[in-house]
């Protein structure tokens, strides 16, 4: 059974259909990178995995259950955890107690404030900092060990590049590197098509709300990810470039 | 002069007290309570029926009053305050206004228009006193008022940044959406909070019925009290809002000094000159006053 399963979800903003009959399915311990151009519906997409959005229609199911209708404060308890676009911090709140509140949920497992410090150790010397005067990677670092400290089955990563500089970016990867050698199961909406497939097990490239592109990252070329990037190669959902 | 300073110290406790619970609401659930007042009255009226009706002491009649503010605060958050917040910013405070009207006219159907109070209630209390040296005459009330008010601001200081569930209200303050995303169910978060709130209006409203008199319609001038005092000290800072009442109760006690009706507009000139110059240099508008946090955490 897939840990994780998305069947024909559909996500609306008012009269905009945002995502449109999305399907793909997660196993436990892969690493699948969800790319496409500013407004494809990736971050719509997994925010309605994470509980944020109500989809208009289709169901998601995280070990076969159907999580469809459970609100977001519940589908962390039941293993889901996302660092949302924009980190996201509680800026008048410390590393620490931003840390702390990953715990909310009750989840059981290795996850605590000191070894989201020894994975991040530049965060060390800031756990008592307000996490509105750090820096974009410290940030981005504090974001991720939120989401680690709930003990996720599932850890939903939206653009974890975006607006730090490329040497912090860096070493968000590596740290991520670290994640998935572990096991951590990861969906990954990245705009860095390079790094999206150099970390990801399979790739979805998404098109204006749909599937355009679905395949094993060693299996797809740039080339191909570019060309359906860019509308020029449909492909239906589930079938792997030629 | 230095009674009067004193005495305007102790008097902010007070009002301290009945900020609070204004404050804190507002800086979790972004609700100006215009009911505030009624409510508080509403307990002094809870605790007189106790007291004249079964001979119970207005102290342990808070025993059973503030259990019941918590269980109507929270469902003021579940059933009235939540469903109206849907409909925009201006709604709760229209909704709070009615009910205040609504609590006030059931107090009066109940009650009259009759003068209380708890002092008769609470013996000498109210009015013994310790002799200071200088002929300075400190009210017992008064220090267990202002006590209270520190004890009360300390604990909820040390429940929001200590606890897990002081955690998950604050983070709920900050941004309720992507509280729910780390595992924090904002509604209950929410409606905990308007129950915390809710205590301490009681505790607020014993005190109001032990130093003074009320009646059913007593509510709008302790509202606007913990206005000033909230606005004053900085609305959502629960330290603040002590400064803020104490600056309130000196300028009442020292406006008392210089005229009869010095009392009340003492007050309220301290509280419109804070409002110009925090307008006048934060830039702001509404919100520099109020000093609300960004929601925006990048």
């Amino acid at each position: 059974m897939s840990l994780l399963s998305v069947e024909n979800l559909v996500v609306r903003h008012g009269l905009l259909q945002a995502v449109r009959g999305v399907s793909f399915t997660v196993q436990r311990g892969e690493t699948l990178a969800l790319v496409g151009a500013n407004g494809a519906g990736k971050t719509t997409l997994l925010r309605a995995i994470a509980g944020a959005h109500q989809p208009a229609a289709g169901r998601v199911l995280l070990n076969g259950a159907d999580l469809t209708s459970v609100p977001s404060h519940k589908r962390v308890g039941m293993g889901i955890a996302l660092v949302p676009e924009g980190r996201k911090l509680f800026v008048q709140m410390t590393v620490e107690e931003n840390l702390l509140l990953g715990k909310t949920a009750g989840r059981a497992g290795d996850w605590s404030v000191s070894k989201v410090l020894e994975m991040f150790p530049n965060l060390k010397p800031r756990r008592h900092a307000k996490t509105g005067h750090l820096s974009g990677g410290e940030q981005q670092a504090t974001a991720i060990g939120r989401a680690l400290m709930s003990n996720p089955d599932v850890l939903l990563l939206d653009e974890v590049s975006l607006g730090l500089s490329p040497l912090i970016v860096d070493r968000v990867y590596a740290a991520l590197q670290g994640l998935i050698a572990s096991g951590t199961t990861i969906v990954l909406v990245e705009q860095d098509l390079n790094r999206a497939l150099s970390v990801s097990d399979r790739v979805i490239c998404m098109l204006e709300g749909r599937v355009a592109l679905e395949g094993p990252s060693n299996a797809v070329s740039r080339d191909d990810v570019t060309k359906a990037y860019f509308g020029l190669h449909r492909k239906s959902p589930g079938s792997v470039p030629a | 002069m230095s009674n009067q300073i004193i005495q305007g110290i102790l008097l902010g406790g007070y009002y301290a007290l009945i900020a609070c619970g204004l404050s804190f609401m507002f800086s979790v659930m972004r609700i100006i309570n215009l009911a505030h007042g009624s409510l508080a009255v509403f307990a002094a009226f809870a605790l007189w029926w106790l007291a004249s009706r079964f001979h119970v002491s207005p102290f342990v009649g808070l025993l059973i009053v503030l259990p019941l503010m918590a269980a109507i605060g929270w469902a003021l958050q579940r059933f009235l305050l939540e469903r109206s917040a849907r409909g925009g910013a201006l709604l709760p405070i229209l909704t709070t206004f009615g009910l205040a009207i609504v609590i006030d006219n059931m107090l009066f159907e109940q009650f009259g228009a009759d003068t209380r109070s708890l002092a008769p209630y609470i013996g000498s209390l109210s009015y013994d006193s310790w002799e200071w040296p200088g002929s300075i005459y400190v009210g017992k009330l008064a220090v267990i008022m202002f006590a209270t008010a520190v004890i009360l601001l300390g604990g909820l200081q040390l429940f929001l940044t200590r606890t897990r569930l002081g955690r998950s209200i604050r983070a709920t303050s900050e941004d309720p959406d992507t509280a729910g995303l780390v595992g924090v169910d904002a509604r209950r978060a929410n409606a905990i909070a308007a129950a915390i709130a809710m205590v301490t209006v009681g505790l607020a409203g014993a005190f109001l019925g032990m130093r003074a008199t009320f009646d059913p319609y007593a509510g709008a001038p302790q509202l606007l009290f913990a206005f000033e005092a909230a606005v004053i000290g900085g609305a959502g800072s629960l330290w603040g809002t002590l400064v803020g009442g104490i600056v309130l109760a000196l300028a009442q006690t020292l406006g008392a000094q210089v005229h009869p009706q010095g009392f009340l507009i003492g007050g309220h000139a301290v509280f419109l000159v804070v409002l110009f110059v925090r307008l006048s240099t934060s830039g702001l508008g509404l919100r520099g006053l109020l000093r609300l946090p960004s929601r925006s955490a990048s």
